[in-house]
């Protein structure tokens, strides 16, 4: 293990934002449709209430432009009576007495009693005004309206709520799915994968990246499918009131387009720059700050400031450029929908005087040219946010690609009451093509014998745990416990045949109990109990606040490195396994917590056939065999006398060790 | 607060100018409706195409008027929200840089990160926000609100109902889904957590066949996060659909409100769709000023955390003065004790020893018994707080803080490498060091073999924390950080532990060579790596329990004799040491 550790690959940049861009945008983003593809019925229910709710809340400007219609028209037609009035009081009383009775403004206008040039200026809507009563607003129409258009709204927002909620309920299904599908591939997946990449890596597309893809579920797909419809609607809408204002207000998007793609484009090269250098700038705070003390030691604070500094103004530069142009972005936006909007105004205007269209129509289209630009500013930023979460996808689709475990086998041989007896016959084994690290190894192990694995730090210690617990494949050869290979075997059942204490301890959150019982779920508290006490750990784990009912906390933070080595030997103990596998402490502990530690292994030892990565002395001369390791190979075996016969590999070792030539 | 905005001073002018600007664009920005309204009440209403033209022209200019009052403010508004925070970053940097031990244990290394990275980004974005968004906000929820007032006042007792009625409902909402949140984030630390620990356990659970456990705990996290995030999403849901809706009914009942009152002739129609916009335009802001009132707490929270870094003075005073050396090489204890601010017990007491040039000295112990603390007195990361230490014959306080770590060739415990390359880590000893140099104290560490075999050789990539090397690599390569410096005195804190015996017993027999004239000071757990000291400490709970030779302790010391035993046999404790 200490040897693939070392250049781990990394799963592909990691920015954030617009940085994070997709290998293959198209595939990935298929892929992740089809995991909303099995919600079809709601993703339909979803577009079906967007274009209605659309429809609706682009109707309904247009209908409440019905209602000031209509009053602006009742105000015009209020004057031109009164305008009327003053006329038709200045006419002779033999004229006034040939007006009839129902007669209109146009009545007046056709006998020429209102003069031609005022009649021109008189709004077609006023020319049906009757003359014998006074015109009023009409209220009974404008309330009907007014409440028409509350109806609109209100159901335009139930829709908007439907929408939202189907939504969250899809993509919370899609991202409990995606985490579900997640957890059950990494159970598959062999140690090969949790060595290679690091759990921190791993852990990031597990959580953050679920996290993006879920989050922009939830919101870019129905902002942008609104905006779509929203543009499509509002179009519509627009051009069934004017033709020529519709053409003016269109040219509003090509026109924002270029500048926005032009602003985009250049803010994205800062914003990008803008990252990197922040990254950067971030590693070399967490980097000086943890290196703190041998910064200090070797008086470089003043370099490393100045250093610090000049990546600061690095960021400063893009940083400034980035949030000028992008803040720049909706001021433009705005500027240009504003300048389309005089325009429209204008063009209005002439429609209006021109007596082709009226006010309400004209107010109505000015509420769509203020919804018509906002879309398009959305969508840019929305698009980012789709980009960032196609990357996270991907990185996910990664993990549940990966090769899997071979199944076992399924008429697998069950042992009972397993002796102990180990033999490698043959085997063969490399961790990668190019270098083979085993090959032809042999070795018997009778049942209760203790066979240490000795050899520098890199060597490969781990590889013959990783073999025997089949954690890897071996390539060729066999293994057998008590004659049957454990390729026959579950690797549930394999593993069953070992109990491992390795110096990586592992405990998780929860209490000491439920550690302990982790390793025997069906174990009685006196079980548990006698192995705390065979273990040494009986002791303090009494001393702890609330004895075996103690929490730890994630890491097991809370109690010490001796401490956590006792608790994983008293679960090694309880699990009662025919087979060890031992990892002695080295420099982590102190002595005398160390002399605890190996007095519990030894117990742990008595009757068990027993693999020991060793540096202790004592076991190591005790051990029935020695297996000498060096670069991954087994270069050496045999027990003390004889290794030290041969003066080779493990005579180097012992002497370093245990003996000083110098002086 | 005082300490963090202070950063701003040097932009007071520009800031002042944003303002201005940002209220010019307020105020055109209000004024275009209010152009609009003329030009349908004079233009269209009054029939005049010149009308048109006239306020037509009038919002053009005030458009350009917009942009560029726009422009402008967002450039000073970016300028200087990113200047402060290169100003604040600096600053935060070169005084984290002065800290002592005692301040990063305070403060803690990673907050201390957090506070430099996250807290600064959050500030700054406070400062953009503030000259962009909280200036604006508040300026557009005025105006609107004296514009829709002098288009007419009785229409405007609206505002009375429905902005509480929108304070109301942004309140309670956020009441509802604050404590959602909180524990959508208890379930998201849940799950990582499960996570991790599958992941750091993966050979555990496997050799224990606890898949099956594993997995119904994670299925319960996961289960658990999809029901706390799919009810916050939707009441998360009702939010905007609530607030459009007192939005389009405010105008609603504007228009029903303003017929009568344009019936009565005290309004005009133009005022009326006027003052719906105005309207609006007060709803919203209303809302862009509820959502400052959110993040405002959250940026708050940085700035404290920031100032606190600023409130904090080292405990270390360096006075920068250049002493002449007496006694090089020389190290001496008297009667120096240690302990923590806020603790009353002694981590070291009375410590008296002296050690000479040359000569090397080991000190041994239980874990947390106060070895590396004694080593960082040395080299002054902790003051004493009783007696004092001399180096060259000097008291340490003396002398400038440059001056005496010149002096020292430090190899931590954990063996920190920075992001470069081989090459840049062994010359952070010595800057201008030349090619052989390097080599030479590649070979002594016994990192020669390895960079050798490496690609790249001595330009072969450091990642971050070295964590592309193996433990014993990278303390070989910290070692060679030491010697390049052909210090004076080498100080090695425990630095051998992930070697393995044979690397351990060559690296000492090469330092012992080179290092023949230098003085060394050992922190140990293997007493094979302590045996040939000229002088062994055994160090229990703070206090020297004795010192002197291996064979002499070994004589005269039974808890000594006891540790050693522990480790080696009586034969080979016997044949040993000096």
């Amino acid at each position: 293990m200490e040897n693939n550790r070392k250049n781990k690959p990394h799963f592909g940049p990691r920015g954030m934002g617009v940085a994070d861009k997709p290998k293959d945008f198209s595939k990935t983003l298929k892929r992740l449709i089809k995991y909303i593809g099995g919600y079809n019925k709601s993703i339909i229910v979803v577009v079906v209430v967007l274009i209605i709710s659309t429809i609706l809340s682009v109707r309904s400007p247009k209908i409440l432009g019905l209602a000031t219609t209509e009053l602006g028209n009742n105000v015009i037609q209020k004057m031109t009576y009164t305008q009327v009035q003053n006329i038709l009081n200045e006419l002779p009383q033999s004229i006034k007495s040939n007006i009839p009775k129902d007669a209109t403004v146009n009545t007046l206008i056709e006998m020429k009693i209102v003069p031609d040039d005022v009649a021109a200026n008189l709004p077609e809507a006023s020319k049906s005004v009757s003359l014998s009563e006074e015109p009023k607003i009409n209220f009974s129409y404008i309330g009907r309206i007014l409440l028409i258009v509350l109806g609109l709204y209100f159901l335009s927002a139930i829709f908007n709520y439907i929408c939202s909620r189907t939504m969250a309920y899809v993509s919370q299904k899609v991202t409990y799915n995606l985490r579900q599908e997640i957890d059950r591939k990494l159970g598959k997946l062999p140690l090969r994968f949790f060595d290679k990449y690091t759990h921190g890596e791993i852990l990031s597309r597990v959580t953050n990246d679920v996290d993006t893809v879920s989050s922009t579920l939830q919101q870019a797909i129905v902002q942008i499918l609104q905006s779509l419809f929203s543009v499509i609607g509002i179009l519509i809408m627009m051009l069934s009131i004017s033709l020529s204002m519709s053409g003016a207000a269109v040219l509003i998007i090509p026109t924002s387009l270029i500048f926005v793609a032009t602003v985009i484009k250049v803010s994205q090269k800062h914003f990008i720059k803008q990252q990197v250098v922040l990254g950067e700038l971030n590693g070399k705070v967490e980097e000086t700050y943890s290196g703190n003390l041998v910064i200090s030691a070797f008086n470089m604070q003043e370099a490393e400031i100045s250093d610090f500094e000049d990546t600061n103004k690095e960021l400063y530069k893009s940083g400034w450029k980035s949030q000028f142009l992008s803040g720049l972005m909706m001021p433009i936006i705005d500027g240009i929908s504003n300048f389309g909007y005089v325009f429209i105004c204008i063009i209005g205007a002439k429609l209006a005087i021109e007596g082709r269209m009226d006010i309400g129509n004209i107010q109505a289209f000015m509420q769509y040219t203020g919804q018509f630009t906002r879309p398009i500013g959305q969508s840019a930023n929305m698009l980012n946010l789709i980009q960032g979460a196609v990357a996270a996808a991907e990185r996910i689709f990664e993990i549940l690609d990966e090769k899997e475990e071979e199944p076992d086998k399924k008429n697998a041989k069950k042992l009972k009451n397993i002796k102990g007896n180990v033999v490698c016959e043959n085997v063969e084994f490399s961790y990668d093509e190019k270098q083979e690290l085993i090959k032809d190894f042999n070795l018997n192990v009778k049942a209760g014998d203790t066979i240490a694995i000795v050899g520098p730090t890199g060597a490969g210690k781990t590889t013959i745990v990783n073999l025997l617990m089949r954690f890897y494949e071996i390539n060729g050869g066999k293994i057998t416990i008590d004659g049957v290979s454990t390729k026959d075997m579950t690797r549930d059942d394999v593993r069953a045949a070992f109990s491992m204490v390795l110096q990586d301890t592992w405990l998780f959150k929860g209490s000491i109990k439920d550690n302990l019982k982790y390793s025997k779920m069906d174990a009685t508290d006196e079980e548990m109990y006698n192995a705390a006490k065979l273990a040494h750990a009986d002791r303090f784990i009494k001393a702890l606040p609330g004895g075996y009912n103690f929490e730890l906390n994630e890491d097991a933070s809370n109690i010490s490195q001796g401490e956590k080595q006792l608790l994983t030997i008293a679960r090694a103990i309880l699990a009662d396994s025919p087979i060890l596998i031992l990892d002695e402490a080295t420099s982590n502990v102190d002595t005398r917590t160390e002399e605890i530690i190996q007095e519990a292994m030894n117990k742990l030892m008595q009757g068990r056939t027993s693999f020991v990565i060793a540096h202790r002395l004592s076991t190591i001369k005790n051990a029935d065999t020695i297996l000498v390791m060096e670069h991954g190979r087994i270069v050496e075996r045999g027990n003390h006398n004889e290794l030290l016969a041969k003066n080779g590999a493990y005579a180097r070792l012992y002497n370093s060790q245990f003996s000083d030539e110098e002086e | 607060m005082k300490k963090v905005f202070s950063y701003l001073k040097p932009y007071t002018f520009l800031i002042i100018l944003c303002v201005l600007l940002t209220f010019g664009q307020a105020m055109l920005d209000l004024y275009l409706p209010d152009l609009m309204s003329d030009i349908i009440n004079y233009g269209i209403v009054g029939q005049s195409i010149d009308e048109v033209y006239k306020y037509g022209g009038y919002m053009m200019l005030a458009t350009v008027g917009f942009i560029i009052c726009a422009a402008l403010a967002t450039f000073i508004a970016a300028r200087v929200s990113s200047g402060f925070g290169r100003r604040l970053r600096n600053a935060i940097y070169s005084k984290v840089s002065k800290f002592s031990l005692a301040e990063y244990n305070k403060l803690s290394t990673s907050s201390l990160i957090t506070r430099t990275t996250n807290d600064v980004t959050q500030v700054q974005q406070l400062s953009l926000m503030s000259m962009r968004m909280m200036i604006r906000a508040p300026l557009m929820c005025i105006g609107s609100m004296i514009m829709a007032l002098s288009k007419n006042k009785e229409l405007s007792i609206l505002f009375v109902v429905v902005i509480p009625l929108l304070l109301l409902s942004i309140t309670l909402f956020i009441k509802k889904i604050v404590p959602l949140f909180t524990s959508l984030q208890k379930c998201t630390d849940k799950i990582n957590q499960v996570i991790r620990e599958k992941l750091t356990g993966v050979r555990v659970i496997r050799a224990f066949g606890t898949q099956k456990y594993e997995a119904e705990r994670y299925d319960k996290a996961n289960k658990d996060i999809y029901e706390v995030s799919i009810s916050a999403a939707y009441k998360m849901s009702i939010l905007s659909p609530i607030i459009m809706m007192i939005i389009n009914i405010s105008s609603i009942v504007i228009v029903w409100a303003g017929a009568h009152l344009i019936d009565a002739g005290s309004m005009q129609i133009g005022d009326m769709l006027a003052f719906i916009q105005y309207a609006i335009q007060v709803l919203f802001s209303i809302l862009g000023v509820a959502m400052i009132f959110m993040i405002i707490p959250r940026a708050m929270v940085s700035v404290k955390r920031i100032n606190e870094v600023f409130e904090t003075e080292s405990t270390i005073k360096d006075n920068e003065k250049i002493v002449e050396i007496t006694n090089p090489g020389e190290i001496e204890f008297i009667n120096a004790s240690f302990k923590y601010q806020d603790s009353d017990i002694d981590v070291l007491s009375d410590m008296n020893f002296k050690i000479s040039k040359g000569e090397t000295i080991a000190i041994i112990g239980a874990t947390g018994c106060g070895k590396s603390t004694l080593l960082n007195l040395i080299m002054r990361f902790f003051d004493v707080t009783k007696g004092e230490i001399k180096v060259g014959g000097v008291n340490i306080k003396n002398m400038s803080l440059k001056q005496l770590r010149d002096m020292i060739g430090y190899v931590p415990q954990k063996a920190v490498l920075f992001s470069g390359t081989i090459e840049s880590n062994i010359k952070y000893g010595k800057q201008d060091a030349t090619y052989e140099e390097m080599v030479e104290a590649a070979k002594i560490s016994q990192s020669f073999d390895f960079i050798d075999a490496l690609d790249d050789k001595f330009l072969a990539p450091v990642a971050q924390g070295g964590t592309n090397f193996s433990g014993g690599q990278k303390q070989r390569l910290s070692i060679a950080r030491a010697i390049i410096k052909k210090p004076q005195i080498y100080i090695f804190d425990d630095s051998f532990s992930a070697l393995d015996y044979e690397t351990d017993k060559k690296l000492r027999e090469a330092l012992n060579k080179n290092m023949k004239d230098a003085t060394v000071i050992i922190v140990a757990q293997r007493v094979s790596t302590v045996l040939n000291a000229d002088k062994i400490l055994f160090i229990d709970d703070g206090k020297i329990i004795a010192q002197g030779t291996h064979e002499e302790l070994y004589n005269s010391c039974e808890e000594y004799r006891n540790v050693v035993l522990s480790q080696i046999t009586e034969e080979e404790a016997m044949q040993n040491g000096k």
